[in-house]
């Protein structure tokens, strides 16, 4: 009799393991920052390279920080969706690039467009470094206070946007008269 | 508009596919005739608008309609007309909807064959199918639409994979899905036995020849995925032991066992119930596989883009299909019953060796691929486990496996006799040894495992050889043999070349990595190679480096290769595309590496000998199926069996 | 009798072919498991002394350097928190690029750098090794606390 029932024994047991490992899928990557203060910095703009941009700045507004780079694959991913974002026009998109040529992150705006309100450089990833990225696309969302609330580690998509972001861009500025 | 089309035909086949799976087995329950005679004009609706939604699916690559997500995700303006098409199942949501019309074809071709099934029995079969395809319609519409709107629609797509820009991978999808979809046939038919409590000999004899087409698609598969592997992503290698290449290759593993084990209830009425587990762990691994590659469970260089909730869908999926199965087996198969007697020296003896072997590798490598997932669930650290694992596995069972296999294909059933075996097997053992070891020291000094492998590959074949010369001695023609057992005897030569190829190319291949500047040139087993220059070049949707690789030999001009070096414009990827000069004794491969700077570039440069055989083999191994499959006695009226089967064709309208 | 001679010869020689299997089967897991550690647990001292080993990371920018006209090239792999030099002789993958994850096998050497002799980077754009991903959360954590 056992070797009739064996069979469903062994299954009960895979699909046991097969579902604490569907829950160990490391997706979901949280980030040190969030509910903390964005890093202090300033930088020079890529369009306007005499002018500057940072932390003390921004303050006062909700804004996405979007890191990027033309050597990064995921960020030509997402570049559709940051465009759509940008067309809603909730809130300012800010760009941060990292690690690049400015040269051809200049190009890259102009031919596939440019969804970033400003677009700061940082060319040796000293401000990368404070912000705990480590790579890009990642995309972060800032509040009035300067308070990073959420952390992308992926390409945004418009499902993401929509189920993970824009409630909360919602919470806030309800917050926020 | 036409995507909106294309997700309706599919809603729509998934209501036909549902009413076929309650009409068939809720009519098969309460005999409703009226129900029965539902099933196949509903399976021919379910393949129609199947074909119609994928077909819409197609229409928008083809005509670029990147307000399509999916399309926008996997095409490109500048991509070639044959890649779009091919870009339909390049990912998850595409790769399923084939899926899906496989498995409808599959459905099809149940109702519409196999004229002497009972009504009953079919209507059985095709109500699992349908339930089958019902789950995978749902995971489709619930988490996987490749219809979903992109508004406003991109301006360009982000172009396919590079890596599936490829003549090979055009193909190895549907040809791998048509055999992993083909074993739910298998599946089907045995809960459909299960359901009604008996395996019969026809039973065997309906199921075989869509077993045998399952799996000679299940080999073309994993045969052109390991060439796909060779020349396009493994610098030469063919085989990784990845995971995502396990979960196509225990399945097939499993189709090759219940081929075997089918031929002994139908000839023998025996291994009845190991029958039908086989039959059903066959589609279970299918599954399992499936879920491996899209949940990201494993990792693998292989996987879809990694997502728990489809993870999680397939999980229930699966469980539900397999532990119904398994439940029903627990719960009916003690009463098959196991039918008579054989000595130890007989046809069945080997077949039930063969199947033993066969499972203990299936089983050894699942095992092997599934202990990462375990450790890490038990928290006992992350670790991985290493081809040589797997080669050893492989080969404790098999080996032994292929030796028996040369005595076994003459072995008669019930009885067979060491003096009648040792007559027909002495010319070929007296030819197989020195043969192997010509071969073996063709290409240097062999190890006894070396000597052994070799052996086995010529032992196989010229046993399977000399089968045909006996049958001629008997002054029977060479096509007068059934082809059932001519296609045994093929499929058996062509296992003997895998089993050749496989082993001298994995001893005798020289591999060397080399920085060679423009007029360098390397000797490599007595051909000499030349960097003669390289050179930038573009294709319809990349920009290359070429080098200009001669190869000659003794001073004599072989050929020349362009190995590239790939980046592909609108994803940025780079890819190697290696230079092969193939050839039936030996492979040169040619691979470009990196800009080491100072004009030097690192290049892998690779002879294999007998590398073809492997593919090769493959091919001969599904001709053989083919051929067997095509055996005239599969379309043959039912034959008398003991028990009359209570309801025939005629009872139902 | 016969019959029951016959179904003891099937039951035995099932017994010690699985026996064997078993057997052979555990020695090749052993010799055959590659456990993963991130440059933390290395430096850190949990990775094993003379024995091959996996090590997964990201690898910094601007860190790989070829020796110039040879397949040797060397590049520092990070989990953000400690860093170690790897050395490599041979033909890189193509995704192979800094920034991005990596998976390195093979074993420390006496002077502190690891010493690779397979080099793996994964086929996906927007790839990051889950083992890698799942070292930097771990690491990111302590870091909070």
């Amino acid at each position: 009799m056992t070797r009739f029932i064996a069979p469903i024994i062994t299954l009960a047991i895979l699909v046991g393991f097969f579902f604490v490992g569907l829950h160990k899928d490391p997706s979901i990557v949280p980030s040190p920052l969030i509910g903390k203060p964005a890093p202090v910095y300033e930088l020079p703009l890529l369009l306007k390279p005499d002018e500057t941009l940072g932390t003390e700045k921004l303050l006062g507004q909700v804004y996405l920080l979007n890191i990027w780079g033309t050597w990064c694959p995921g960020c030509r991913v997402e570049h559709g969706a940051l465009l759509e974002i940008e067309r809603q026009n909730i809130v300012p998109i800010y760009g941060l690039n990292l690690k690049d040529d400015p040269r051809l992150a200049r190009q890259w705006l102009a031919e596939l467009g440019d969804p970033y309100v400003a677009t700061m450089v940082d060319t040796e990833g000293r401000v990368s470094i404070d912000w705990g990225i480590y790579g890009a696309p990642e995309t972060f969302l800032v509040d009035h206070d300067g308070m990073i609330v959420h952390k992308l580690i992926a390409p945004i998509n418009m499902q993401i946007w929509h189920e993970d972001f824009l409630p909360l861009i919602q919470q806030l500025k309800a917050a926020q008269p | 508009m036409i995507p909106e089309l294309g997700l309706f035909a599919l809603v729509l086949t998934f209501c036909l596919a549902f009413i076929q799976s309650f009409a068939g087995l809720a009519g098969a329950y309460w005999r409703k005739p009226e129900w029965l005679a539902l099933v196949r004009p509903m399976a021919s609706g379910q393949f129609v608008f199947a074909a119609l939604s994928f077909g819409l699916l197609t229409w928008s690559f083809i005509v670029n309609d990147f307000s399509v997500e999916y399309v926008a995700l996997n095409s490109n303006t500048e991509l070639p007309f044959f890649y779009r098409i091919a870009a339909v199942w390049a990912a998850h949501e595409g790769s399923l909807l084939l899926w899906i019309l496989t498995l409808s074809a599959w459905t099809l071709g149940v109702a519409w064959a196999n004229k002497d099934m009972p009504i009953v029995f079919r209507a059985r079969i095709l109500g699992v199918l349908g339930l089958i395809n019902c789950g995978f319609m749902l995971f489709v519409m619930a988490t996987s639409n490749p219809f979903i709107r992109l508004l406003p629609a991109a301006l360009e797509g982000r172009d396919l994979n590079p890596l599936l820009q490829d003549p090979a991978l055009v193909i190895h999808p549907p040809i791998l899905y048509a055999g992993y979809v083909g074993l739910a046939v298998a599946f089907a038919f045995a809960v459909g036995a299960l359901i009604e409590g008996k395996v019969t000999s026809n039973w065997a004899r309906w199921l075989r020849p869509w077993t045998l087409l399952a799996w000679a698609f299940l080999t073309v598969g994993v045969a052109l995925g390991s060439w796909w592997a060779y020349y396009e992503l493994g610098w030469g290698g063919w085989w990784f032991w990845d995971p995502v290449e396990n979960a196509s290759f225990m399945p097939w593993l499993m189709a090759t066992a219940l081929i075997h084990s089918l031929a002994v209830t139908e000839k023998r009425g025996l291994f009845k119930s190991w029958t039908v587990l086989l039959a059903i762990c066959g589609f279970s691994l299918s599954l399992l596989g499936t879920f491996l590659v899209r949940s990201g469970v494993l990792i693998s260089v292989h996987a879809f883009a990694s997502d728990p909730a489809r993870g999680l869908f397939i999980l229930i999926f699966l469980g539900l299909c397999i532990g119904i199965a398994l439940g029903l087996y627990a719960w009916r198969a003690p009463a098959f019953g196991s039918g008579g007697g054989f000595k130890v020296l007989s046809r069945e003896s080997f077949l039930l060796l063969n199947n033993l072997m066969l499972v203990v590798a299936a089983g050894l490598i699942l095992i092997g691929t599934l202990y990462p997932l375990f450790i890490d669930a038990l928290e006992m650290g992350k670790i991985s486990v290493g081809p040589p694992y797997f080669n050893l596995v492989f080969l404790i069972p098999t080996l032994p496996m292929v030796l028996l296999l040369g005595v076994g294909m003459h072995s008669t059933w019930k009885r067979a006799r060491w003096e009648m075996l040792w007559l027909r097997l002495r010319t070929p053992l007296s030819i197989a040894v020195p043969v192997a070891l010509g071969i073996s020291f063709a290409w240097g000094r062999p190890s006894v495992l070396t000597f052994v492998g070799v052996f086995a590959g010529v032992w196989v074949i010229l046993s399977a050889l000399s089968e045909v010369r006996q049958r001629q001695k008997m002054g029977r023609s060479f096509f007068a043999l059934p082809r059932s057992v001519l296609g045994m005897l093929t499929a058996h030569i062509g296992l003997g070349l895998f089993v050749l190829g496989t082993t001298v190319t994995s001893v005798f291949s020289i591999e060397k990595d080399l920085a060679l500047r423009a007029g360098d040139v390397v000797e490599l087993a007595g051909y000499q190679i030349k960097l003669e220059t390289l050179r930038n070049t573009e294709g319809p949707n990349f920009d290359a480096v070429e080098g200009v690789v001669t190869i000659r030999r003794d001073g004599e001009m072989v050929t020349t290769l362009y190995p590239q070096k790939r980046v592909y414009r609108v994803q940025t990827s780079p890819m190697t595309e290696a230079g092969i000069e193939a050839g039936w004794t030996r492979d040169l491969f040619v691979a470009l590496g990196d800009d080491l700077g100072n004009g030097s570039w690192s290049l892998r440069i690779q002879f294999k000998p007998l590398v073809r055989f492997i593919w090769l083999g493959a091919l001969v191994m599904a001709f053989g199926g083919l051929l067997s499959m095509s055996d005239p006695r599969y379309r043959k009226k039912r034959q008398a069996e003991a028990p009359a089967p209570e309801l025939a064709e005629g009872t139902a309208p | 009798m016969k019959k029951r001679y016959q179904r003891g010869i099937r039951v035995a020689l099932v017994l010690a072919g699985v026996g064997i299997a078993v057997a052979l089967m555990l020695r090749a897991f052993d010799e055959n498991i590659l456990y993963f550690y991130t440059p933390r647990q290395v430096v850190a001292g949990e990775a094993p002394d003379g024995r091959r080993f996996r090590l997964g990371g990201l690898v910094t920018l601007g860190s790989i350097e070829r020796e110039p006209g040879s397949l040797k090239v060397s590049f520092l792999v990070t989990d953000n928190q400690k860093t170690l030099t790897v050395e490599y002789e041979g033909v890189l993958p193509d995704l192979f690029r800094d920034g991005q994850g990596v998976i390195a096998h093979g074993a420390m050497n006496d002077k502190g750098v690891f010493v690779a002799d397979e080099v793996l980077a994964k086929h996906d754009e927007n790839y990051m090794p889950p083992e890698v991903a799942e070292a930097l959360k771990e690491v990111h954590g302590e870091n909070e606390s």
